[in-house]
Order: structure tokens, then sequence, then C-alpha cells
């Protein structure tokens, strides 16, 4: 019992003598074993390939599609940066992979991810370098393909293609944090209650926190998206996959 | 049919109020970061294990931290500008014309 209370107050003393050291939503530097770190690098890698390719091409291509993706690039560093309150009373924020997903298609949005993350885990010791690997695969990989297939998926029925946006976009973002959540809990398993115990546990820190904050990012990714649909139908800008 | 432009005020409206609910309705929480709790959760789950790694360079300070947050930001925000604007350049000559 009394090394209980202690190892509570080293734990407490810590917490405090480190204030602001993690925010949000990131796997925070060390928090992975070295073989998870490597295992998530490892399936994270191909995706980042196809989306450097990709983006070469974009390159090569017109103006306009430079543009936009300046524009689906701006997007992400903006919001990612913006943490918001919750209605659980702490802080996160949203990706913004949402919208350069339904633009461009996923994998260059894994690109575009993996940039913001990067800077975030060298200038703002946020996310990490040894957990960059797990990061990208649920912030610039699920993310995005879950926003990209929604997207599809609605867009040949008759729901208001805003409205298909704003799910498109809340829905990945939501998916960000469960697989964020689901990377924590298969490396730290409650003792008890085993995976799912601590599946629960991380869920209910990730996901109920990022409900609102989902919603919010699929209603700004629609704003966006508003403006680009009345630029492409005046003709001053050509957008393919509206 | 509304206009774009209305439609989009209400979006906007709609997320500054989602914000400010918990800010006026909970005002005694911390409202640290998510991460921060996630930690909580681990050294609950598994109170030995220690991370391996550090961050390589921290933020001196809150502020140094929020300079570094904003600065993110101005990037990302000055480039949505900068492209809606000239985009509505374009549409103002190509309409002039």
């Amino acid at each position: 019992m009394k090394k209980k209370n202690y190892l509570l107050l080293v734990v407490l003393l810590l917490l405090l003598s480190t204030p602001g050291v993690s925010h949000a939503m990131h796997i925070m530097e060390g928090f992975l074993p070295a073989k998870w770190a490597i295992f998530w690098a490892i399936v994270s890698l191909p995706f980042l390939i196809i989306g450097l390719r990709k983006i070469n091409k974009v390159f090569k291509d017109d103006v306009n599609s430079k543009v936009l993706l300046g524009l689906a690039g701006g997007f992400v560093f903006v919001l990612s940066a913006l943490k918001i309150p919750s209605v659980t009373g702490s802080c996160s924020h949203p990706t913004g992979v949402g919208l350069g997903a339904i633009l461009f298609g996923p994998t260059i949005m894994t690109v575009v991810g993996t940039i913001v993350l990067l800077f975030q885990a060298l200038l703002l010791a946020h996310g990490g370098l040894t957990t960059l690997g797990a990061n990208v695969f649920s912030m610039a990989i699920v993310g995005p393909i879950v926003s990209y297939i929604i997207y599809k998926g609605l867009k040949k029925t008759q729901v208001n293609k805003s409205f298909t946006v704003f799910i498109a976009a809340a829905v990945g973002n939501l998916a960000t944090y469960v697989v964020t959540a689901t990377q924590l809990s298969v490396v730290f398993q409650d003792p008890v209650t085993g995976l799912m115990g601590s599946l629960a546990k991380f869920l209910s820190v990730f996901a109920v926190t990022q409900i609102p904050l989902a919603i919010v990012e699929g209603l700004l990714t629609a704003i966006i998206y508003n403006l680009l649909v009345e630029y492409n139908s005046r003709g001053v800008i050509n957008v393919e996959n509206i | 049919m509304l206009k774009t432009s209305k439609i989009n005020l209400i979006l906007f409206l709609v997320v500054i109020g989602i914000i400010l609910v918990p800010l006026i309705f909970m005002g005694d929480s911390e409202f640290g970061g998510a991460d921060g709790e996630a930690e909580g959760v681990i050294l609950e789950i598994a109170p030995d294990y220690e991370p391996w790694a550090e961050p390589i360079w921290e933020p001196p300070s809150g502020e140094i931290e929020s300079l570094l947050f904003s600065t993110q930001v101005a990037i990302g925000a000055g480039t949505i500008g900068y492209i809606i604007g000239m985009i509505r350049e374009k549409k103002k000559i190509a309409s002039n014309r």
C-alpha cells in the first residue's frame, strides 16, 4: 500500500514537473516499444512512396492542380495546429486531411500529413520521431482512406454533396483517433481486462474528446468545398473530382 | 437555393458555437491535451513503462510553443488566403472580359 502511494506521488510529481510536454493527439515520443515503432514505419512507408510519386505527377501537371494541392496543404497546416476544447474538458485538434483526400486521393495526403507530423515532432515535441510511423499510419493513411472511400461511395447517391463532404471528413477524423487508440491498446494491454479493456480506456480519452472536433473538421472542410464548387461552376478553376 | 456565401456563414457560426460550448459550460475544466491524458492511461496500465526516447528538442516555454504553433497556422492560413484570393481575382478578370 505504501509503495503504491509513493508511486502515485512520483507520477503526480512527474506530471506536474513536465507541464505542456504533450498536447492533443499523437502518440508521444518513446511511447511505442522499438519493435512497434519499426513495424508502423514499415507499414507506412509504401503509402508514402506511392504518394510521393503521385505528387510528382501533380507538379508536372497544370497550374490548376498545383494551386489545389497548395490549398489542401495549407488546410492541413491550419487545422492540425488548432487545439480546440471539447466537451470532455480536454483539448485535441482536427487533422485537415479529408479535403485533400477528396480532391487528390488518399496517398497524396500521406505525404502532406507526414510533413506536418515531422514539423510537429521536430519543433513542437508533439508526437515524435520514433512514433512517426504509427502517427502517419493513423492520421495520414487511414484517415484519408476512410474519407476518400466515404466520399466516393456517397458521391454516386442522391445525398447532398456538401453533406457528403462533411460526413467524409468527420468520419475520417474519427477513424484517425480510433486507430491511435487501437495502436496504443495493442501495446499497453490492461493486466486485468486485456486488449478490450485498454481499448475502451484509450477510446474514452481520444474518441469522445474527438467527436465535436470531428464535426468541426467536417464543417470546415464543407466550407472550403462549397467555395471550390462555386468557383468550379463559374469556370475560374477546374476541379476534376468534385 | 441559398447562396454559397450564406451557407458557409451559417456553417462557420456552427463551428464557433461548437468550440464555445465547452468553454462556457465547463469553464472549470483544465482543457489539457488528450494525449497527455493518454499518457496517464498508459502509466495506469503499465506503471513500469519507461519511454525509451525523448524529443530531440522541446520548446523552452509555453510561449515559444505557441509561437511555433501560430507559425504553423500562419503558413497554412497565408497559403489558403493567397490561393483563394488568386482564384477570386481570376474570377473578376474573367467576368470583366
